[in-house]
């Protein structure tokens, strides 16, 4: 079991290989992307139970799904580096002829993907249908799902919120990345929602904050309070308070980032403050 | 000339009920889902002998399309069901991305297709489904014609991996197909021999096709009926052989004739042995209220407009 220094080493990686692939096709999104490093890494680097190798219906083991797509430079990173695919793959990132695709998908058969995701507000019904079957199927490991703040305007997710409660589909993690930001502002400017907590809690579902989002122990330990929760009759969500663009200082907490990939000058500077860990691909 | 029988009226979606009943006895995985409109879908019985298979999703469609989609990970096989009108148009997105996209074997199943659900209206009467749902890449659509054929093909695509798009209709109407017959995906069902004219049509208008030929027939006209249960992938052959005899072709369907069977049939057409053709179908219009043989009348829907369209067709071989 990796201690929290590995795996601070393994998101200082991660965060490299985000950056080098979006700076390398020059587009992409970023931002989102280094703001959820350390939940990626905490997630599959310790807290799924995760068989070897990979096939689609993933029986007796945890399942992920990531529903804001945009951000697969750090699903793909965080795959690839849990063995799932080559390294060097990344390298293909939003290229012609890969199965590294702009958004993820299963269409070119890349492993570790289960569900294409891109167009907002579809993964929670998707995570929810994956959580009871697994009900059904007598499998007692989790599902896990992420989802960004912005993407909660989505309406499909309120008829999968409300499905999850009243099913007591408790199997079922699902994490919002809570940075405040998305294309044309801030949350609150853009479509304010109010208490996100106050909404899911009136939907029914059992909530936790975890303040720190990109600090890696309260990440684990929200991961952890969170497995406790399950299995009680409630879904579970986790309100992930990220900065976006984490990681790299003048990326930070704007959405001026969400979609824009780094100069030369700006890909140095980013490379700069992430040391090389693991081996850059 | 070969004589279909009535063995007696009964809605399409009652098929769809039987196989899904059937199937709940003999394929474990197969599971239902239901927005808000059970007894419509006549999944009743199915929901009584397998209330464990059984998921009520409420009137929330995009949820459950990607509920379905979910449900095939880790080996289900999942039947969304509701009307056509809202298991397409409204949640177009999520079939495209959450199911086509990502290949996922859930069979969409729809009742209250086109004008022959009647009262309700327009807002209920999708005419675009079947181009809707033909026009994403893997899915297969189909369109069933009696109780016999929805029965056969609901119990059938529980054995096909991939997308279904299975469309059945609300009115009670002719049952002349075999009884737990064979059904075929992709292959079209030759009902009757002719040489002047080959008339294709799937759904309701497969019976009002035969009749339309059994009067021709007495006007002298050898008219041949291919009943295409399945518009994609369309049985291409079928078609072509029928043409290449006869050198003109009547499509109908319950359908906008935009991106319907008929467009399907001219582009095989058209590619292969252009011949003249000769659309039964809504001239790209909505529906209204009205009973169900008004509207088909009103909108020419029926016996009377498929001879119609078979004397103007001759006069164009």
């Amino acid at each position: 079991m990796p201690n929290t220094k590995q795996l601070e080493d393994f998101v200082s990686q991660v965060r490299r290989d985000i950056v080098r692939q979006v700076h390398g096709v020059n587009s992409g999104h970023p931002g989102g992307s280094l703001g959820c490093a350390e939940f990626f890494v905490a997630l599959y680097q310790e807290v799924m139970k995760r068989k070897d190798g990979f096939d689609m219906d993933g029986k007796d083991e945890d399942l992920f799904f990531l529903s804001n797509g945009h951000i697969s430079p750090v699903f793909y990173s965080v795959l690839a580096r849990s063995g799932y695919f080559p390294v060097a793959e990344l390298n293909t990132y939003r290229k012609i002829d890969s199965r590294v695709q702009g958004h993820p998908t299963t269409h070119e058969g890349l492993p570790g993907i289960r569900i294409a995701s891109g167009s907002l507000g579809q993964g929670m019904s998707v995570a929810l249908g994956a959580a009871q079957t697994k009900k059904l199927n007598g499998d007692p490991n989790l599902v896990y799902s992420l989802h960004g703040d912005g993407e909660l305007q989505e309406g499909q997710n309120w008829e999968a919120i409300m499905y999850a409660s009243a099913n007591n589909i408790d199997n079922l993690i699902s994490t919002v990345d809570l940075n405040g930001q998305q294309i044309d502002g801030t949350t609150d400017h853009v479509l304010n929602m109010g208490s996100i907590r106050a909404k899911f809690e009136a939907f029914g579902w059992e909530v936790l904050d975890v303040e720190k989002g990109n600090d890696m122990n309260a990440v684990l330990a929200g991961l952890k309070e969170a497995k406790s929760l399950t299995g009680k009759g409630k879904p579970v969500c986790i309100l992930l308070h990220t900065i976006m663009g984490n990681g790299v200082d003048f990326m930070m907490g704007t959405h001026a980032w969400h979609g824009k990939a780094p100069n030369d000058e700006q890909l140095e500077s980013a490379l700069t403050q992430n040391p090389e860990t693991l081996g850059d691909y | 000339m070969k004589k279909y029988i009535n063995s007696g009226n009964i809605d399409t979606r009652s098929g769809f009920g039987a196989g899904m009943d059937e199937l709940g006895k003999t394929h474990e995985n197969v599971v239902a889902l239901c927005a808000d409109l059970t007894g419509s879908l006549k999944l009743n019985d199915f929901e009584k002998n397998h209330p464990e298979r059984f998921f009520q999703t409420g009137i929330a469609e995009a949820n459950m399309m990607g509920m379905a989609a979910g449900m095939t990970i880790g080996g289900k096989i999942p039947y969304a069901t509701t009307f056509a009108n809202f298991a397409t148009g409204r949640v177009y997105d999520q079939i495209r991305q959450s199911i086509a996209y990502s290949n996922k074997n859930v069979k969409i199943c729809a009742s209250h297709a086109g004008l022959t659900l009647g009262e309700d209206g327009a807002t209920h009467q999708i005419l675009e489904d079947l181009g809707l749902m033909k026009m994403l890449p893997g899915m297969t659509v189909i369109n069933t014609c009696d109780y016999n054929q929805t029965k056969a093909a609901t119990i059938a695509i529980a054995d096909h991996d991939g997308p279904v798009y299975l469309r059945f209709g609300r009115p009670s109407v002719a049952n002349f197909t075999e009884k737990d017959g064979k059904f075929e995906i992709g292959k079209a069902v030759h009902l009757l021999e002719g040489s002047d004219v080959t008339i294709v049509a799937t759904g309701h208008l497969v019976w009002e096709a035969i009749k339309a030929a059994e009067e021709l027939n007495e006007n002298g006209i050898s008219a041949e009926v291919i009943n295409i249960h399945t518009i994609k992938p369309l049985d291409d052959e079928a078609i072509l052989n029928s043409v290449k005899k006869t050198r003109c072709i009547v499509t109908c369907e319950e359908h906008n004739y935009l991106g319907g069977l008929g467009e399907s049939v001219a582009r095989v057409l058209a590619t292969n042995d252009p011949a003249p053709q000769e659309f039964v179908a809504t001239q790209d219009t909505f529906g209204e209220s009205g009973t169900p043989a008004e509207l088909m009348e009103k909108y020419g829907l029926n016996t009377k407009s498929i001879v119609a369209a078979v004397n103007k067709v001759l006069t164009r071989k």
